[in-house]
């Protein structure tokens, strides 16, 4: 089915960074131009959802190149959820640095919207090339947003992020030319299935998964995310980690339902990362002491959920992976928003230095008690029907072990969001010294467009719990596809 | 083989110098590595098709593959845009930043990084 639109969600933002940078210090225009865009990406998926519900898949060629020659563009339900989802979240991240004012820096606009050209082009490619080529397009500004305003803190965390996110591309392209030596295609649909049959392809498939498990930060690859996100300022963390480490995580779950076709042999290797994920990012999170350090270990934790519900590869597995990919995304971008409305106020985010935000701050605790609880997975919010799918999914598939671990770390995420509770919005009121010296009980309170973006993604992980039937549904309809992917590579293929 | 020799040899001198504290050997690290994928880009495209692959004068069976030449094409140019910011950031590193000091081991670490934020607002 003709999809001529698709190639618009790179093209539009892209345009719309060119536009931003002419007009400089515009700001009107500059704020105009990024939110109409990203909101007309926000219509697109929406529509492309409704095609796509039913199972069908809507392709574009580039360049009007016969199948077989032309780049692909596809989209079936897992991407437009993706999308969706991903344009969301800039659009509430760019609200965020609207409200904070990060925005004033004339070069954050430009390349939050290039950043996020590369997320959507990547969930929408077909083609392993081009994919390489559109998650550079969403790193490239990444390392300049990271380093953004030059402290030296800043500085050296960027350098670490370049580095590893760099070794990781280099890798990924090594697996890419190994796969064109084996197969002589990187046309995800021409290679359904082929590491199924030849084990070189595998091994190739397997140097390509690597670096997207290292950019997703899967345990033992984590190492670099905790010691990164934090040091960014608090827009940039949020923007970074409702989109970043998502795109690792499809590619893994795009990859493996195509290329490897669900190949239940390497499944145990995926079943163990994503264990050791879980584990190992709750315990960091528990020995952090400031506020988005916490939430960049539990992101990694969270990561494992995901992984969890692939590792299954089973329909109701994946349908938990991808419910749970989506609302995490949501939740999780909501807290850090909370953590940086407190920064931006407060001008500190370490827990024991403000305390007692409870009573001064109504709404942003509620918003925090909200999406914190619903990451800890209690109902009904969106992370309890997210757990709760996973949990008999592995059940069904007696995974005990993994039963067992997903609740012990739903503890273990109780009890860090406890400790970012009992730091900053439990006790008496008190918060950190200004210039003067003098403790400013006096400070001025958060600025209500500064919570609203955090409210916005609250109400909706309220919204997702009490009626979760819809994304259920778009989530069974995007693990269809991928437990069965056929549809979508006769598309890509064009046969 | 000699392609593979190659490689060899780029991808242990680029791993060495990645993993160096200076950031001009990282960087230097990169483009070695860089260099070492593009060789294995070509070698994919077949080592024993040599011929230019021009359309009516070279018999196709032993024409060069141009795929791959189009993507050493493209990964070039990202690697030098990216070449390009490794070593603007060394220059916005500049004096401040001592290399033997690591940055993990800093005590004010956490407290640096809690009060960098919020506070600063672009230029």
């Amino acid at each position: 089915m003709s999809g001529a639109v698709l190639p618009l969600a790179v093209a539009g933002p892209l345009l719309a960074a060119g536009t931003t940078v002419a007009a400089g210090r515009h700001r009107v225009l500059c704020r105009v131009a990024a939110l109409s865009i990203t909101g007309a990406v926000l219509l697109l998926s929406g529509w492309l959802l409704a095609r796509t519900l039913d199972g069908s898949v809507l392709t574009a060629d580039v360049g009007g190149w016969p199948p077989g020659v032309a780049i692909v563009f596809a989209a079936d339900t897992f991407s437009a959820l993706m999308l969706g989802v991903t344009a969301l979240l800039t659009l509430v991240c760019l609200g965020f640095a609207m409200a904070s004012g990060e925005d004033t820096h004339p070069l954050y606009m430009p390349l939050a919207l290039v950043l996020s050209a590369g997320v959507y082009g990547a969930f929408l490619t077909a083609d392993l090339f081009n994919l390489f080529v559109l998650i550079e397009v969403m790193l490239v500004p990444s390392y300049a947003l990271l380093t953004l305003t030059g402290t030296r803190r800043r500085v050296s965390a960027g350098r670490l992020y370049l580095v590893f996110n760099l070794l990781a591309s280099t890798a990924f392209l090594a697996g890419l030319a190994l796969l064109y030596g084996v197969t002589g295609t990187v046309n995800l649909g021409e290679l359904a299935g082929a590491a199924r049959t030849s084990p070189l392809v595998a091994l190739a498939g397997a140097v390509l998964v690597l670096p997207m498990a290292a950019k997703a930060a899967v345990v033992p690859l984590h190492s670099w995310l905790p010691r990164t996100y934090p040091h960014a300022s608090p827009a940039v963390t949020a923007l970074f980690s409702g989109l970043l480490t998502k795109v690792g995580l499809y590619v893994i779950i795009r990859v493996y339902s195509v290329l490897f076709d669900g190949e239940r042999h390497y499944l145990w290797i995926i079943l163990l990362a994503a264990l050791l994920t879980m584990v190992v990012g709750a315990l960091g999170a528990v020995g952090e002491n400031t506020m988005r350090s916490i939430l960049a270990f539990s992101m990694v934790s969270q990561i494992g959920y995901v992984l969890l519900g692939l590792a299954l590869f089973t329909a109701a597995g994946l349908t938990a992976a991808v419910f749970y990919l989506v609302q995490y995304v949501l939740v999780k971008t909501a807290l850090f928003l909370c953590a940086g409305a407190v920064e931006v106020t407060y001008g500190s985010g370490r827990l024991g230095e403000i305390s007692g935000l409870g009573g001064r701050e109504p709404v942003l605790t509620v918003v925090f008690l909200t999406v914190a609880l619903s990451l800890a997975g209690l109902p009904p919010l969106s992370g309890f029907v997210a757990k709760l799918t996973l949990i008999r999914a592995a059940a069904v598939e007696t995974e005990y072990l993994a039963v067992a671990v997903a609740v012990a770390v739903s503890l273990l995420t109780l009890l860090y969001t406890v400790k970012i509770w009992s730091g900053v919005f439990a006790g008496q009121p008190s918060f950190p010294a200004g210039d003067s010296g003098v403790v400013r009980n006096s400070a001025p309170r958060a600025r209500p467009t500064v919570v609203l973006p955090a409210a916005l993604l609250a109400a909706l992980s309220v919204g997702l719990g009490l009626g979760a039937q819809p994304l259920l549904v778009a989530a069974g309809a995007a693990a269809d596809g991928l437990a069965d992917p056929s549809s979508w590579v006769r598309e890509v293929t064009g046969g | 083989m000699t392609a593979a020799i190659l490689v060899g040899i780029l991808v242990a001198g680029g791993v060495y110098l990645v993993l160096q504290r200076e950031l001009l050997r990282v960087t230097f690290g990169f483009v070695l590595l860089g260099h070492a994928v593009n060789v294995l880009f070509v070698a994919a495209g077949g080592m024993a098709r040599r011929d230019p692959a021009f359309i009516g004068q070279t018999d196709p069976d032993s024409a060069a593959d141009p795929l791959p030449q189009a993507f050493v094409l493209t990964a070039i140019v990202i690697t030098f845009g990216i070449t390009v910011y490794l070593l603007a950031l060394l220059r916005a590193g500049g004096p401040e930043q001592d290399p033997e000091q690591d940055p993990e081991q800093d005590p004010e670490r956490d407290r640096d990084a809690g009060a960098d934020e919020g506070t600063e607002q672009g230029p």
